[in-house]
């Protein structure tokens, strides 16, 4: 008998932790931010309660700022997963106009962090899947599986609960909650390969085609709509780009390329030299900023 | 960054410009090995995962520039690149130079992917190598070729094999700094053969090598012409994988959820533990013991045939049998075992010690039972192997220790198979995971001991009495007036001709648990058998009242746990610690402020207050017999006593 590929191990794994959270959760929920890892998370939990549908609904923690694209797919993907769409945005941001041009860091922290905090504790979700991989960054690699957050939805590195075998534990207190990773074992190639693998769809920006630019910050950034503030002189300039992560529009770096086909984007993204988070401008901080937004609340 | 790094840097196969789709197919054909790394700082364990990403080119460029400057700027091996710094990852521990958890590197090779568990050298090393090692098939052992066999590399070796891990690799690092000489290298061999041998381990592979250099962790060495085995990451893409091992067991998987989508579905999810299962394939439900048939399998691409160990699957059955999440499906011929007590080897993970005797949540596969430990048999001293006697298990201590569930469970000794040998023990209080066990194997007992069944039943004892028993639980501090308003409320149960018994501290500290003193082991005992004997008085129909202080929240539970929903009622005498301490009846917070009794509750032990009591009162200034009325009254309203 031959044995699982890696990827039939890493697909049954997602796919056991996903259902040990419906099991012992009272109140489930699924992170989307419509990127390729929420696709495969999705696809995977499709997967999980076959031939039903999962049983919890997904969230989405919206910025108003994300790419048009986006937001076309997400509503789509939802119905035909027959699963409730939740969208959450900031009052508070809403109501301040937060944006990328104006406040920097407070936009992430305001529309994302603060968002997060708050939809999970209007809706009561006692444990929000969300698509992190331990291959990501040097802080993921230690993250658990089942991550423990407290009532205030804090992160304590050293509070967490060790993993044995696949054992998992779940138990919480009033108010406290898990956040949990069913990807975390995933390499990026992993990820790309199963979308190859189940024809799962994404994001056309992940595709290059000809979109209008402007060049800033050594950062190539695309013109989605009417809201981009162009600086005095700039001038949109059609490229063809694509992208390799996907966030908020005006803070999401593009790449020159060709590749228009999954082959091509695979072939492109393993014979590029430079790791993948360099797109997204959030990284761009100390190289502990991760484990310090985590401590805050950061998904 | 120098050109000499960069040309280090992660450099794509070239199948990947030439035919990517050719590439992509190999690639999803690998298989997939975990190992963990064992060994401390010293021995070069961060550097060796460096050099192993670095050499297979998981190191992108941009990542590599950060790594020189990073060493440059708190690197230890001076102008050249420090691989540690690649592995080790939170903040804090970085500025320390430690590691402090579980960390998980991937890498991949031509031949397969690799997923490594880091985990530091210091003195969490336990808990942290026990877990990284759950999930591993192999072992990579760390020596330092100048120091030879030490008392940690008998630890981590002793910890692999603990854990079950078949393949362990000797990695005699450092060889650099021996001259790569053979005679070092076969000496150290010959020692780990000798001492392998006395703790079980049949086999295993060593290989002479060098992270700072690199000979022979990807590629063989110029430098030790004499080694003609593989090098490390050689031998690590040879090494057989485990699926066939546990394909060839007879089947069992635990039932994970139960997907009821409409009324024409019922299928039993779960990961399959062991075996293979095909439709028409006749299983059991264990522990009821229902035979049935397999009607249909859905695998993760639609129906199936056949599936096998690792894979996650829903099955249905053919027959409308009971079963639910925590039963276990297996082969109808050849189904694991139950038992409700057993011994396992236990690895204590906690900074608060094992309390003997307190109920913890135990987790086995799908099923999530309360669970009792004994004081240990005896605790391994990991760097001796040899047995020492100890009361208690502590943060990272290993024993041996008989396990009590409140009711059966499906399992496998560990040697069989880890999904149904391998539990974690949960705190009911903190929800922290405290444990992980191994179980060796049933008590004997268990199998022997048969209830008797009884024709004279609990209600009929109830009904003769024309009453339904109680337990009446009154907790609170010393001197809160627990005794007194307990004795009142039987005096008034007497004389309605209701049939009593007030257990309280000194008709049972002075017979049944003289033996027991007021540590907290010593508590949690006592507060047990009171329970007991309560349950057995209310199983004959008697109204129980109960007067003990019962400081822990978990021992009450127990006690409720013990009884039929209903009969337990938790009474709750409020009064403040500075009014019981005024009141001083018999003396004994004087004594316990002047240090002449430890362990006293208010003083010098805690006291956890009940969260959700039937009954809750406070004496202060008021009169006993207005006490007891209202005492009385809160029963009678809410139903836990007939007027």
């Amino acid at each position: 008998m031959s044995g699982l590929t890696h990827l039939q191990r890493l697909e049954a794994e997602s796919i056991h932790i996903l259902r040990e959270v419906v099991a012992e959760a009272a109140n489930p929920v699924m992170l989307y931010s419509i990127g390729k890892d929420s696709a495969v998370m999705l696809h995977l939990a499709k997967k999980a309660f076959a031939p039903g549908r999962p049983p919890f609904p997904l969230l989405h923690v919206d910025t108003t700022w994300k790419f048009r694209a986006m937001y076309e797919l997400r509503n789509r993907a939802a119905e035909e997963a027959g699963m409730k769409l939740i969208v959450h945005r900031n009052p508070e941001a809403e109501a301040l106009g937060i944006n990328p041009f104006d406040h920097g860091g407070r936009h992430t922290d305001m529309w994302k962090t603060e968002g997060l905090k708050q939809a999970l504790t209007l809706h009561g979700f006692d444990a929000a899947f969300g698509g992190a991989r331990r291959d990501e960054e040097k802080s993921r690699a230690k993250e658990r599986i089942f991550s423990f957050r407290s009532a205030a939805h804090g992160w304590d590195p050293k509070a967490q609960r060790p993993e044995l075998w696949h054992l998992y534990n779940a138990r919480l207190h009033k108010g406290e909650s898990l956040r949990v990773f069913p990807l975390s074992n995933w390499t990026e190639l992993d990820i790309w390969q199963y979308i190859v693998a189940e024809g799962i769809e994404i994001v056309p920006l992940y595709f290059a085609a000809p979109r209008p630019t402007v060049e800033r910050d050594g950062m190539l950034l695309m013109v989605d709509d009417e809201r981009f503030r162009l600086h005095p002189g700039e001038v949109p300039v059609e490229r063809s780009i694509r992208f390799r992560t996907l966030g908020c529009y005006p803070l999401t770096g593009a790449v020159e390329s060709e590749a228009d086909t999954l082959s091509a984007v695979i072939q492109e993204m393993l014979l590029t030299t430079t790791s993948e988070r360099q797109g997204r401008a959030i990284d761009h901080d100390q190289a502990a900023s991760m484990e310090k937004k985590k401590r805050e609340g950061y998904f | 960054m120098t050109a000499a790094i960069i040309d280090l840097a992660y450099r794509p196969d070239d199948l990947v410009a030439e035919d990517i789709d050719a590439y992509l197919a190999g690639h999803a054909a690998k298989s997939m090995l975990r190992f963990i790394t064992c060994g401390s700082v010293d021995d070069g364990k961060s550097t060796l995962i460096g050099r192993l990403l670095y050499d297979s080119r998981a190191i992108f460029a941009d990542q590599l520039a950060a790594l020189e400057a990073d060493s440059a700027r708190v690197g230890t091996q001076g102008a050249n690149i420090d691989f540690a710094l690649l592995v080790d990852g939170l903040a804090a521990e970085r500025e320390q130079g430690i590691t402090i958890d579980v960390a998980y590197r991937f890498f991949s090779t031509e031949k397969r992917k690799f997923i490594v568990a880091d985990t530091p050298g210091h003195e969490q090393y336990t808990r942290n190598m026990v877990t990284g090692a759950s999930t591993a098939d192999a072992a990579v052992i760390l020596i330092d070729a100048r120091k030879g066999i030490l008392t940690q590399t008998r630890r981590h070796s002793y910890l692999a094999h603990l854990v079950g891990i078949r393949h362990i690799v000797l990695a005699v690092n450092k060889m650099d700094l021996v001259d790569h000489d053979e005679g070092v290298f076969a000496q150290i061999v010959a020692d780990y053969a000798g001492f392998a041998a006395t703790i079980g381990i049949e086999t295993f592979t060593a290989i002479p090598l060098s992270g700072l250099t690199g000979a022979n962790v990807t590629g063989p060495s110029d430098a030790m012409p004499w080694y003609r085995g593989p090098s490390l990451l050689a031998h690590l893409e040879a090494l057989p994988v485990d699926d066939a091992r546990e394909a060839a067991r007879p089947f069992r998987m635990p039932v994970q959820w139960v997907n009821r989508p409409d009324l024409d579905f019922r299928g039993f999810a779960g990961q399959i533990a062991a075996g293979t299962v095909s439709v028409g394939d006749r299983v059991r439900v264990v522990p009821s013991g229902r035979i049935t048939t397999i009607a249909t399998i859905l695998g993760p691409d639609g129906a199936r045939q056949v599936a096998t160990a690792g894979e996650s699957v829903t099955l249905t059955l053919a027959d409308e049998v009971d079963c639910s999440r925590g039963d276990v499906l297996a082969a109808a011929g050849d189904p694991p075992q139950v038992a409700d007590q057993f011994v396992a080897t236990i690895v204590w993970m906690a900074d608060q010690p094992l309390a003997p005797g307190r109920g913890y949540w135990l987790k086995l596969g799908s099923q999530t039972v309360n669970a009792t430990i004994q004081p240990p048999r005896h605790v391994v001293d990991v760097n001796t192997q040899g047995h020492l006697a100890a009361p208690t298990l502590a943060l990272n201590d290993i024993g041996v220790a008989e396990v009590y569930c409140d009711r059966p469970i499906v399992f496998e000794p560990y040697a069989d198979g880890a999904e149904l040998g391998g539990f974690i023990l949960i705190d009911r209080a903190t929800n922290a995971t405290v444990a992980a066990g191994m179980i060796d194997q049933p008590l004997r007992r268990a199998g022997n001991v048969h209830w008797q069944s009884i024709d004279v039943t609990r209600e009929a004892h109830a009904a003769q009495k024309g009453q339904s028993p109680r337990v009446l639980w009154f907790t609170g501090l010393s001197g809160s007036g627990k005794s007194t308003i307990a004795n009142l409320v039987e005096k008034k149960l007497h004389a309605l001709g209701r049939h009593s018994f007030l257990l309280d501290g000194d008709n049972i500290r002075h017979g049944l648990n003289r033996d027991l003193d007021f540590s907290e082991a010593g508590r949690i005992e006592n507060i047990r058998r009171i329970g007991e004997v309560a349950r057995l008085m209310a199983d004959a129909g008697l109204i129980v009242l109960t007067a003990f202080i019962s400081p822990f929240r978990a021992e009450r539970d127990m006690v409720r746990g013990l009884l039929p929903p209903g009969v337990f009622v938790e009474i709750f005498i409020d009064t403040p610690l500075a009014v019981a301490e005024r009141r001083d009846v018999k003396g004994l917070y004087a004594k316990a402020r002047a240090g002449e009794i430890a362990d006293f509750t208010g003083i010098s032990s805690p006291y956890e207050e009940p969260t959700d009591a039937a009954v809750q009162i406070d004496t202060t200034g008021r009169s006993i017999a207005d006490c007891v009325d209202e005492v009385w009254a809160a029963l009678v309203a809410d139903g836990y006593l007939e007027a």
